[in-house]
C-alpha cells in the first residue's frame, strides 16, 4: 500500500493531477472552486484564465486532440458548470479526451436549490464517458486515477469529475492508488486475427474496393499502417470529415473527404466502390448521405474499438472489433506473410485516378480574386507541412475540407460531430499549448469566431500566438447558403453587417489585426502573422455569395451532387 | 418483438437513472423494469422488457454494455428462461357469489386472494405477463378497482 498522506481534497485533487502529468488547467474561478483554485499558489500546474467557461472546455479540447492525453478544464458549480456542458458535448460527439472539474454547492446543500447550485450530474449524463461526484475528500484521488484512465482509453472521452466545496476543504488520510478495478469497463481487446483475414480475402475479392479512414484513425495514430496498406493494395483512400487527413491529400492514392461537402472525386468513387474497409467511422449521416443508397452493392468491413458502432448506421459483413491501429497492424503483417503485394493497377484504380485528375481540372471554382479555394490554398502554401489546423464550424470549414489539403497525418482538427460554431479559436489554443513548436492556424468565418472571440484575452496575456484565420463574408454564411437553396432566398438572421471590425477587435485585446484584400496582402499578412509572436487576426473579407460546392443535399445519395454550375 | 433483457450493474447511486436515460436518448422505449439487490450486495440484478426488432435491441444490449457501471448485459430467450412479474388487482365484489368466482379464478392461476373486504378483494398473482393479463381480462367483468403490476423479472434456466 503508497504511503498515506493527509491533505485536503483540493490539494488531492492537484497532487493527483500531477501525478497524471498534467502540465496546465484552462478555467475560470468563482464561489465553489475556489479551494481549488488557491492551490494553484502551491503547486507546479499552470493555471490559464479564460473570458467564458465554454472556451475553457473547448481549449482543453484542443489540447486533448493534439496531445492524446486529457486536456482538464475547471468551472465553478452552477452557470460555471453549465457553461462547459457545451464544451463537454463536444469532446463527447468527437470522442476527444478531457477532464472536466466542477465545483459544487457543499454537501449539505445538495439538493436545497442553493446559489449557483446546479445538478451537473444529472445534465451532462448523456454527454460524457463517465462523471464522478465524490462525496468524502478521501475519494478523490482513486476519481481523478480512474477519471484520467477512463478518458483516456479505449474510445477516448470527456470525464466529469463535480466536487463540493466541503469535500474539497475536508482533510482526509489519502491513499494515491497505482492500482485500481473498474469490472464494468474493458477497453482493450485482443486483435481479432481470424476478422483480419477474412477482411483481407473479402478486398481481394473486391472489384472495386475502397478505404474509408475515419476519425479513429487518427486518435489510434494508425497512419503508417493506413499507408501501408492502401500502397500494398493498392486501394484508394476517401474520408471522414472527422478522418481528413488521415492519408496524406497528396498522395496519389488520396481521394479526400466524403459527405455532404465531400470532394467530388471521393464522392463519386465511394459510390461506386463495391467493398470498403471502413476504419474508426460511426458512418454519421453528413458522411454518408442516404443510408440505403450508400449500403446498396457495397460489402462492408467495419472496424472501431467501440463494439456499439458496429450495426448502428450501417450493416457490415464484417466486423474488426478493437483498436484501430492494433488490427491494421495484424493486417499489415498478414499481407507480409502472405507475399500479398499489388503491382499492377486494377481497372478500378485507372478509373480512380482518371477521375481523381478529372475533376482536378474540371471542378468550377469562384472567379474572383478572392475566393475560398484560392485563399485556403495560399495559406496551404504558406504554411509549413507541420502545422495544425482547426476550424469553426459552417462555410469555411467546409471550404478547408475542399480546399486545405493536409500533407501530415493528424494536424487537422474540427468540431465534426455536434458542429460547435465558436470552438476553433479556442481549441487551436489549446492546441498551440500543446505544441508550442509549431504554428496553430483556426480557419474561421466570422459568425463562429463571433461566438468564442474573447479568447483573445487569453491568447495575449498568456502568451499563446496562434493565428486567426477569418473567411469574412459579414454573414452566417452556411445558414444563408441553405436559405438561397432551399428556402426561395429569403435571407433570415443571417446578415452581419459588418459588426464588429475585427482588426480593430483584435487591436482592442492586443493582439495582431491584419486586413487582407488582395491576393498580395494575403500573402504579406500570412507571412506577417507567422513570423510574429503575438496571436494575430486576419480579416479576409470574402463574397457573401459563393456557395460551398459540390453539395449532398440531406438525406441524398453521394452520387447525387449539387455541382456548381 | 419482446425483449427480456437482464443487467447486472454496480449497486450505486444513480444507475437506474442512466439506464434510463440511455433508453430515452437513444429513442428506445421501456416496456417495464425491476431492480434489485443480488446475492452480492455490490452489484443489482435489473430487469428491463422493451420491445424492438433484433437490430435495435442488438443495439440497445450493445449502448448497455458500454456503460462502464454495467457488469453484464444479455437479451435472455424466453424459452430457456423463468420469467416471472408480481401483480395485485383489487376487484369489486357486487354480488354475494362474486368472491367465491374470484377465489376459483384467482386458484386456476396460481393467484392468492388477500384482504377480502365487504365489497373488494385483493387477489395477488405471480405469473408470466400473457398470463396476467389474460387474468385481468377474465377479472374484469366484476370490476377493477386497482392494479399494481412490478413488472418482469427473469433469469435464464440451469447452468453457471
Amino acid at each position: 500500500m503508497n504511503k498515506m498522506e493527509t491533505m485536503t481534497g483540493a490539494k488531492a485533487l492537484m497532487t493527483a493531477m500531477e501525478k497524471e502529468g498534467v502540465k496546465q488547467v484552462f478555467g475560470l474561478p468563482g464561489g465553489a472552486n475556489l479551494p481549488m483554485y488557491d492551490e494553484f499558489a502551491r503547486c507546479d500546474i499552470r493555471h490559464i484564465l479564460t473570458r467564458h467557461e465554454q472556451s475553457a472546455a473547448h481549449m482543453a479540447d484542443g489540447f486533448g486532440r493534439v496531445s492524446r492525453k486529457p486536456g482538464v478544464c475547471f468551472a465553478t458549480s452552477g452557470p460555471g458548470a453549465t457553461n462547459i456542458l457545451t464544451g463537454i458535448a463536444t469532446a463527447q460527439a468527437d470522442s476527444s479526451p478531457m477532464i472536466a472539474v466542477t465545483g459544487q454547492v457543499p454537501v449539505a446543500m445538495i439538493g436545497k436549490d442553493a446559489f449557483q447550485e446546479s445538478d451537473i450530474i444529472g445534465m451532462a449524463n448523456p454527454v460524457v464517458k463517465y462523471a464522478y461526484q465524490p462525496r468524502t475528500a478521501a475519494e478523490i484521488p482513486e476519481v481523478v486515477r480512474k477519471g484520467f484512465f477512463i478518458a483516456e482509453t479505449g474510445r477516448p472521452g470527456p470525464v466529469l469529475i463535480d466536487i463540493p466545496k466541503d469535500v474539497q476543504t475536508n482533510e482526509a488520510e489519502m491513499i494515491f492508488p497505482d492500482e485500481f478495478k473498474i469490472r464494468g469497463y474493458h477497453p482493450w481487446t485482443d486483435p481479432d486475427i481470424i476478422a483480419c483475414e477474412k477482411a483481407i480475402d473479402m478486398l481481394l475479392n473486391a472489384e472495386k474496393p475502397i478505404i474509408l479512414a475515419g476519425g479513429g484513425t487518427i486518435i489510434s495514430s494508425a497512419f503508417a499502417e493506413l499507408q501501408s496498406i492502401a500502397e500494398t493494395l493498392m486501394l484508394p483512400v476517401v474520408t471522414t470529415f472527422k478522418g481528413k487527413g488521415a492519408f496524406p491529400e497528396n498522395h496519389p492514392l488520396a481521394l479526400g473527404p466524403i459527405g455532404m461537402h465531400g470532394h467530388a472525386e471521393a464522392n463519386k468513387m465511394m459510390a461506386e466502390a463495391d467493398c470498403v474497409l471502413a476504419i474508426g467511422t460511426r458512418f454519421s449521416d453528413r458522411s454518408v448521405g442516404n443510408v440505403e443508397a450508400f449500403e446498396k452493392r457495397l460489402k462492408i468491413i467495419h472496424m472501431d474499438v467501440d463494439p456499439a458502432e458496429i450495426g448502428k448506421n450501417q450493416t457490415a459483413q464484417i466486423a474488426v472489433i478493437g483498436d484501430v491501429r492494433v488490427n491494421l497492424r495484424v493486417m499489415v503483417k498478414l499481407l507480409l506473410q502472405k507475399a500479398i503485394k499489388k503491382n499492377e493497377e486494377s481497372t478500378w484504380i485507372k478509373h480512380v485516378k482518371e477521375t481523381k485528375a478529372y475533376w482536378k481540372e474540371n471542378l468550377k471554382l469562384h472567379p474572383g480574386e478572392m475566393g475560398a479555394a484560392k485563399i485556403l490554398r495560399k495559406l496551404r502554401e504558406l504554411l509549413p507541412k507541420e502545422s495544425i489546423i482547426t476550424t469553426e464550424v459552417g462555410q469555411h470549414q467546409m471550404w478547408a475540407s475542399l480546399f486545405y489539403d493536409v500533407i501530415q497525418p493528424g494536424t487537422f482538427f474540427s468540431s465534426t460531430g455536434l458542429g460547435t460554431m465558436g470552438w476553433g479559436f479556442p481549441a487551436a489554443i489549446g492546441a498551440k499549448v500543446a505544441r508550442p513548436d509549431v504554428p496553430v492556424v483556426d480557419i474561421a468565418g466570422d459568425g463562429s469566431f463571433a461566438m468564442t472571440e474573447n479568447s483573445l484575452a487569453t491568447a495575449v496575456l498568456e502568451d499563446i500566438p496562434v493565428i486567426v484565420f477569418v473567411l469574412n463574408n459579414s454573414i452566417l454564411g452556411m445558414v444563408a447558403q441553405w436559405q438561397r437553396t432551399f428556402y426561395d432566398r429569403r435571407m433570415i438572421g443571417v446578415e452581419q453587417q459588418h459588426c464588429p471590425d475585427y482588426v480593430k477587435l483584435a487591436e482592442s485585446y492586443g493582439a495582431q489585426g491584419l486586413r487582407a484584400q488582395s491576393m498580395d496582402e494575403l500573402d504579406k499578412a500570412i507571412k506577417t502573422a507567422l513570423s510574429s509572436d503575438v496571436a494575430t487576426v486576419i480579416d479576409i473579407p470574402i463574397d457573401p455569395e459563393e456557395d460551398v460546392l459540390p453539395f449532398v443535399a440531406p438525406g441524398t445519395s453521394l452520387a447525387d451532387m449539387i455541382l456548381p454550375s | 418483438m419482446w425483449a427480456i433483457l437482464s443487467l447486472l450493474v454496480e449497486n450505486k447511486p444513480g444507475i437506474l437513472f442512466k439506464v434510463t436515460h440511455l433508453f430515452r436518448a437513444r429513442n428506445f422505449n421501456i416496456d417495464s423494469i425491476s431492480v434489485g439487490v443480488t446475492e452480492n450486495p455490490d452489484y443489482s440484478r435489473m430487469t428491463i422488457t422493451t420491445y424492438g426488432d433484433d437490430k435495435q435491441v442488438a443495439q440497445i444490449v450493445k449502448q448497455l454494455d458500454k456503460m462502464i457501471d454495467t457488469i453484464d448485459v444479455q437479451r435472455l430467450d424466453e424459452h430457456k428462461s423463468v420469467y416471472r412479474e408480481l401483480s395485485l388487482f383489487k376487484i369489486k365484489l357486487s354480488n354475494a357469489s362474486d368472491s367465491m368466482e374470484i377465489n376459483k379464478l384467482a386458484n386456476a392461476y396460481g393467484g392468492k386472494v388477500h384482504d377480502v373486504k365487504k365489497d373488494s378483494i385483493m387477489v395477488e398473482l405471480t405469473a408470466t405477463p400473457d398470463q396476467t393479463n389474460a387474468f385481468e381480462e377474465l377479472a374484469k367483468p366484476f370490476g377493477i378497482i386497482d392494479v399494481a403490476r412490478t413488472g418482469v423479472t427473469a433469469l435464464q434456466r440451469g447452468g453457471a
